[in-house]
This record gives structure tokens, C-alpha cells and sequence, in this order.
């Protein structure tokens, strides 16, 4: 049976969503060992072993920057217990732990992966020229293999799996690559999350101003949806990138997606475009994102909006 | 201070696409820009720079030079030289072979801070900076949304609920997001001037490192399209079109 590991990032006290979606995969592909970084609780522990770890290492990086000494202790681990696959997922911490070990243990990282299996080698399937192709790519020899999939390519499903056995590992001292968090900022959350809600509104730079996103607010506040956004407003500072969508952003797949004066371009469809129903609104009959809505207005989202807006609160 | 950007040259992301038949990789043409991503980094090395004397920016950069337009833009930014690693053997090169080479160029050059995108535009692994940080024993500060040079290097790092406030001394690599500055337009002097700038061609032997590529790209297939729906021109009405949908869905 393969030897698989998953990176875990802990999130508000609990194993990601993505881990958990990584976990429930890994089980199909052999025996799963969680690398899980974070403070780490008994309630979490058993989480991971629900989903399907049968083992833990644990690292609580403190205020240390994790990717450096992380990547060292889980480069000793691999050279004791050989591991088959290392399986990450597209997010921050994961994309630095596992661009460090792959240059420190020597093996390539594939990123971007939407599906795996393993056999003799390592096959990935990944999304290209913004979901439009899939390409597969190989890699044989010296294992193990390491793969960072996309955020929503498994669905998260818990096998009732027994509490794993947890081993602490202890991080070494990494010297000159070292670095120290001095302090964290969170902003603040309200409303619907985009990672959960059922219906999705997001405004792109169609909306002409920042003040403009009330108009995207006043659709989603009826329907409880959550807000988001494209690359292009939230570069330009109109809102937080907590609501970016796309490549970059986060994937989202929500059972009504409505995009108001969004172009569509390829790396904000990769975000969104398995969004049960998409509804768009643009003043441009040409744009892009008429290409994968269900619903397509053409129209001006100042005139749109604010009636549908209005309708929606007498619904 | 001895700054370093890492730049891609990429086919211009507004011509299509296509792959070679047999080995699926992107077709360059001799014509390529700067990836938009990098002229972010390229500001900020500039911006760095600036706030100390006898401070150089050299572009590294790997890949088919072509016509080297994407370089020249860059040093039309202000950027005082270039190494350009061009080699048929580097074709197809995975994300490790691609930081094995820019991590050799620029422990060639020197430096105290290397400057990254986040992920290029073609290839977005998303993981290069990270490796070439491995490889030159230093830290990856990454993802940066802003960058203060002082004793050591200071960045606010962005996080999915906000961002962390992350230090370290140098030499460092700082992978940077669009936004971090923005970035200035070439004048007519600068591009003028970046005509005449150093442009250093190297080659795998010339760096001696291991150019091995372990990853191979097998197959593409078109992903299953989704078929597009009804588009509707607005009347004045077509807001009740999108209630009506939504009560068809049974969301309302
Ligand atoms: C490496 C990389 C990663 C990226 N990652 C992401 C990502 O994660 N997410 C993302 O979103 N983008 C990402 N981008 C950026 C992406 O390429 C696009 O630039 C961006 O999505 C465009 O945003 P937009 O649709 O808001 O703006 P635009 O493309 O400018 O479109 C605005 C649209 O609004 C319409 N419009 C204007 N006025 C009105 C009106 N009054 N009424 C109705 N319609 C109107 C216009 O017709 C137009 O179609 C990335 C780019 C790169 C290079
Ligand atoms: N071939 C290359 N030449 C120069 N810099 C590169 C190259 N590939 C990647 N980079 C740098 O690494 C960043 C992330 O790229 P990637 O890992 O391909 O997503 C880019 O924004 C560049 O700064």
C-alpha cells in the first residue's frame, strides 16, 4: 500500500476545509499520514483521523515563519519513512513548504492539479489556459512524488476514521533562512463566507468606483449571499482580497453565482466557472463571461442592480 | 544594495495560446513581453534601490531570449543589466530545473534581495521563488502587499483572513503580489537608454547545473465546456429575468 502524506494548515483552531478535501482523496490512493501545522487540540486530532489519517506529525511553528524550518523537519521525515506522494494544497503555506522541501529533497513539485493517481509513476491532471484544457503530466523514478491540487477538486467526505496516533516533532533551527511573524492582522469578517454560501454576488471593475460596490451589497444582503470580487477591484483597493475569485483568489462553487460587470477573463473563470448556475450582468455583448452563463443581460449594472436589488427585498 | 528581479518573458497574453504537437509545450514566439506580473517586482526592486547609494537592479531571467522586448522593457523601467539564461535543454523545463538555474545565475551576480512575482503568467507553479530561496539559504518572504528595507527586510505577508507582519535579516528572497506598488511606465529616455544596457546571454554549462526535467507533459484534452445559455438585452425589465431564474432554482 503507498505511503501517502498531507500538508494540513490549521485555520481558526481546525483542520482547512482544502486538508480535509486532500485527506478524503488521499485515502483512495493508500495509507495517510497528516502533516499538520498549527497549535493543534484532541478535537482537531480527531477530525484528521475521521477524514482518514491513521497517523500525525505535528509542528507548532510558534511565531516562526513556517515554510523554512517546516520544510527541514519534513525533509528528515522523508529520508526516515520514504514516503510515496506528498500531497498539497494551492494555498499559502502549503505552496512555500512544499516549493522549499521539493529544492531541499531534490523532487519537483506539480502544481495546479485537479485530479492524481498513482501507479508506477505519478500522473496529474491539471487545468490550463484557464480551465479551457486539461493536460497530464508524469513523473517516474526516485519518490516520493509532490503534488499541490486545487482548493474544491475533492469533495470533503469523512470515512469515520479512528483517532490517529500523534508523534510532536520538534522544528530545527534553520539558521540564516529563518524568519519571524511579528504580528498578524485580521480583517474582519462579516456575513456569508465565500468558501460556504449557497449564492454568490460578485462585482468586477464594471462597477466604476468602490463606492459602487454597495450596489453588489444591496443584491446579496436578500438573498444572503456573500460578496466577491475580481483581481482588477481588489488591486485597485476597492475591497479586500478576501473576496478575490479566481486563480489567484479562491474557488468557489456555489449553487448561483451572479457576476455584475465582470469581463470573464480566463483566471477569474477558473474560480468560479463550476458554479452550478452563473448569472451574468455586462454592458459588453462580446464579454467573455456570456460564454459560461446560464443567464447573460446585457445591460448597465447601474440600471440593473439597483432594481433587481429592490425586487429581491419584495420577494 | 544588490537587488535581483527575477523576470519571465511571456508570449503576449492577449494572442492565443497554442501548444507544440508532441511535447506540449508553450509555443514562444520571437516576439514576448514582460509578464505583467514582474513589473511589479521590477518597481519595488527599483523603489528599494533608490534608498540607498551604490545600489544596482539586475534582472535574471530564464528562457528563449527571442528579440529580448520583454528584457528591454524591463530595463526601460530603470533596471541597470541583465542575465539571460537561454538554452535549448532548458525546453520544457519543470518548476525545480527553472530554480536550479535562476538560483545559480543569481548566486553568479550576487545579491542581498531577490525580487519574485508571486506566479507567473504561462506557468504559474506558483512555487519557483520558494525553491530558489531554498537553494540560496535564505528565507522566502512571500506574497508580499508591501516591502520596507531597514536593519533587515519587513513585508506584510497576505494571509486568507488578512496579513501578517513577517521580518528577517538578509540577503532574502520576496516573492511580491500586483498591488505591492505600482508599477511606473517607461519614458522615452528610459526606453532609449535600455537599448544600451548590458544583456549577459548564459547557458546551463556556463551556470554548471544539473538542467535535469523530471516532469512530462503526456496529454491535452479539451476540459468538458459549459454550454452558454440564454443572453438577454435589457429593456428596463431584465432584472424580474434573473428573479424568475432564481425562483426557478428555488433560491428565493
Ligand atoms: C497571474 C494572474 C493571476 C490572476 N488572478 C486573478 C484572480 O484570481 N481573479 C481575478 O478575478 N483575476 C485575476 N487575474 C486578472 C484577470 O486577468 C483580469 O484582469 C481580471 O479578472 C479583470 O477583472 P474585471 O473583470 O473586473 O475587469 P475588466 O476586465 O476591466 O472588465 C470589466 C467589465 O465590466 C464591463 N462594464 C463596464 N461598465 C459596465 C457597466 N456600467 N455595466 C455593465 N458592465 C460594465 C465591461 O464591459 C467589462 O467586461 C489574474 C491575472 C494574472 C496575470
Ligand atoms: N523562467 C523564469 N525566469 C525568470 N523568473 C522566473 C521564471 N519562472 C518563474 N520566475 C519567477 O518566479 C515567479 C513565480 O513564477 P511561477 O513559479 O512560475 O508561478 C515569477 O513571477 C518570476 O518572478
Amino acid at each position: 500500500m503507498a505511503n501517502v502524506w498531507v500538508f494540513i494548515q490549521e485555520q481558526d483552531g481546525t483542520p482547512s476545509t482544502l486538508g480535509l478535501e486532500l485527506l478524503t482523496k488521499a485515502r483512495d490512493l493508500g495509507d495517510v499520514t497528516a502533516l499538520y501545522v498549527g497549535d493543534g487540540s484532541d478535537e482537531a486530532f480527531a477530525t484528521v483521523g475521521e477524514y482518514g489519517a491513521s497517523a500525525i506529525f505535528h509542528f507548532s511553528p510558534g511565531d516562526a515563519l513556517v515554510s523554512s524550518p517546516v520544510s527541514a523537519a519534513v525533509a528528515a521525515l522523508v529520508t526516515e519513512h520514504g514516503p510515496d506522494l506528498i500531497l498539497f494544497g494551492q494555498a499559502y503555506d502549503d505552496r512555500d513548504v512544499a516549493g522549499r522541501l521539493a529544492a531541499r529533497i531534490g523532487r519537483t513539485v506539480l502544481s495546479n492539479a485537479i485530479d492524481v493517481s498513482l501507479g508506477d509513476g505519478l500522473s496529474v491532471t491539471h487545468e490550463i489556459f484557464g480551465g479551457t484544457q486539461l493536460a497530464t503530466s508524469t513523473i517516474t523514478g526516485e519518490r516520493p512524488y509532490m503534488v499541490i491540487a486545487r482548493p474544491k477538486s475533492f469533495e470533503a467526505a469523512s470515512a469515520g476514521g479512528p483517532t490517529p496516533s500523534v508523534t510532536a516533532v520538534d522544528l530545527p533551527d534553520v539558521g540564516s533562512s529563518s524568519a519571524k511573524v511579528t504580528g498578524t492582522h485580521v480583517e474582519e469578517k462579516e456575513g456569508p463566507q465565500l468558501e460556504d454560501a449557497a449564492i454568490i454576488v460578485s462585482g468586477g471593475r464594471g462597477l466604476g468606483s468602490a463606492e459602487n460596490y454597495s450596489l453588489v451589497e444591496a443584491v446579496a444582503k436578500p438573498l444572503k449571499a456573500a460578496t466577491g470580487a475580481t483581481r482588477a477591484i481588489v488591486d485597485a483597493g476597492w475591497v479586500p482580497y478576501a473576496k478575490q475569485v479566481g486563480q489567484t483568489g479562491k474557488t468557489v462553487k456555489p449553487d448561483v453565482y451572479i457576476a455584475a460587470g465582470i469581463s470573464g477573463a480566463m483566471q477569474h473563470l477558473v474560480g468560479m466557472k463550476d458554479s452550478k448556475t452563473i448569472i451574468a450582468i455586462n454592458k459588453d455583448p462580446e464579454a467573455p463571461i456570456f460564454s459560461v452563463a446560464d443567464l447573460g443581460i446585457v445591460g448597465d449594472i447601474n440600471n440593473v442592480l439597483p432594481k433587481l436589488a429592490e425586487a429581491l427585498k419584495n420577494a | 544594495m544588490k537587488v535581483v528581479v527575477c523576470v519571465k518573458q511571456i508570449p503576449d497574453p492577449a494572442s492565443e495560446y497554442t501548444l507544440e504537437p508532441d511535447s506540449h509545450w508553450l509555443v514562444r514566439p520571437a516576439e514576448q513581453v514582460l509578464d505583467d506580473t514582474d513589473r511589479y517586482g521590477v518597481e519595488m526592486g527599483l523603489q528599494l534601490a533608490q534608498q540607498s547609494d551604490d545600489s544596482t537592479v539586475t534582472l535574471v531571467s530564464m528562457g528563449p531570449t527571442g528579440n529580448m522586448q520583454g528584457i528591454r522593457q524591463a530595463l526601460a523601467m530603470g533596471a541597470d543589466k541583465a542575465v539571460v539564461v537561454d538554452d535549448t535543454a532548458l525546453r520544457g523545463s519543470d518548476a525545480l530545473t527553472t530554480a536550479r538555474v535562476l538560483a545559480a545565475a543569481i548566486r553568479r551576480e550576487g545579491f542581498d534581495l531577490v525580487i519574485a512575482g508571486t506566479e507567473s503568467t504561462d506557468g504559474y507553479s506558483g512555487v519557483v521563488p520558494q525553491m530558489v530561496a531554498e537553494l540560496l539559504d535564505v528565507p522566502a518572504l512571500t506574497y508580499a502587499t508591501s516591502v520596507e528595507i531597514g536593519d533587515g527586510v519587513t513585508i506584510h505577508r497576505q494571509t486568507a483572513s488578512g496579513y501578517d507582519t513577517v521580518e528577517t535579516a538578509l540577503p532574502a528572497v520576496v516573492s511580491v503580489t500586483a498591488g505591492v506598488v505600482e508599477p511606473r511606465y517607461p519614458t522615452f529616455k528610459g526606453i532609449m537608454d535600455a537599448k544600451k544596457k548590458q544583456v549577459d546571454t548564459v547557458t546551463v554549462a556556463d551556470l554548471g547545473v544539473d538542467a535535469s526535467i523530471d516532469q512530462k507533459v503526456t496529454e491535452i484534452t479539451p476540459a468538458p465546456e459549459r454550454s452558454a445559455g440564454t443572453v438577454i438585452e435589457d429593456d428596463g425589465e431584465a432584472h424580474l429575468a434573473i428573479v424568475a431564474k432564481l425562483r426557478e432554482l428555488k433560491v428565493i
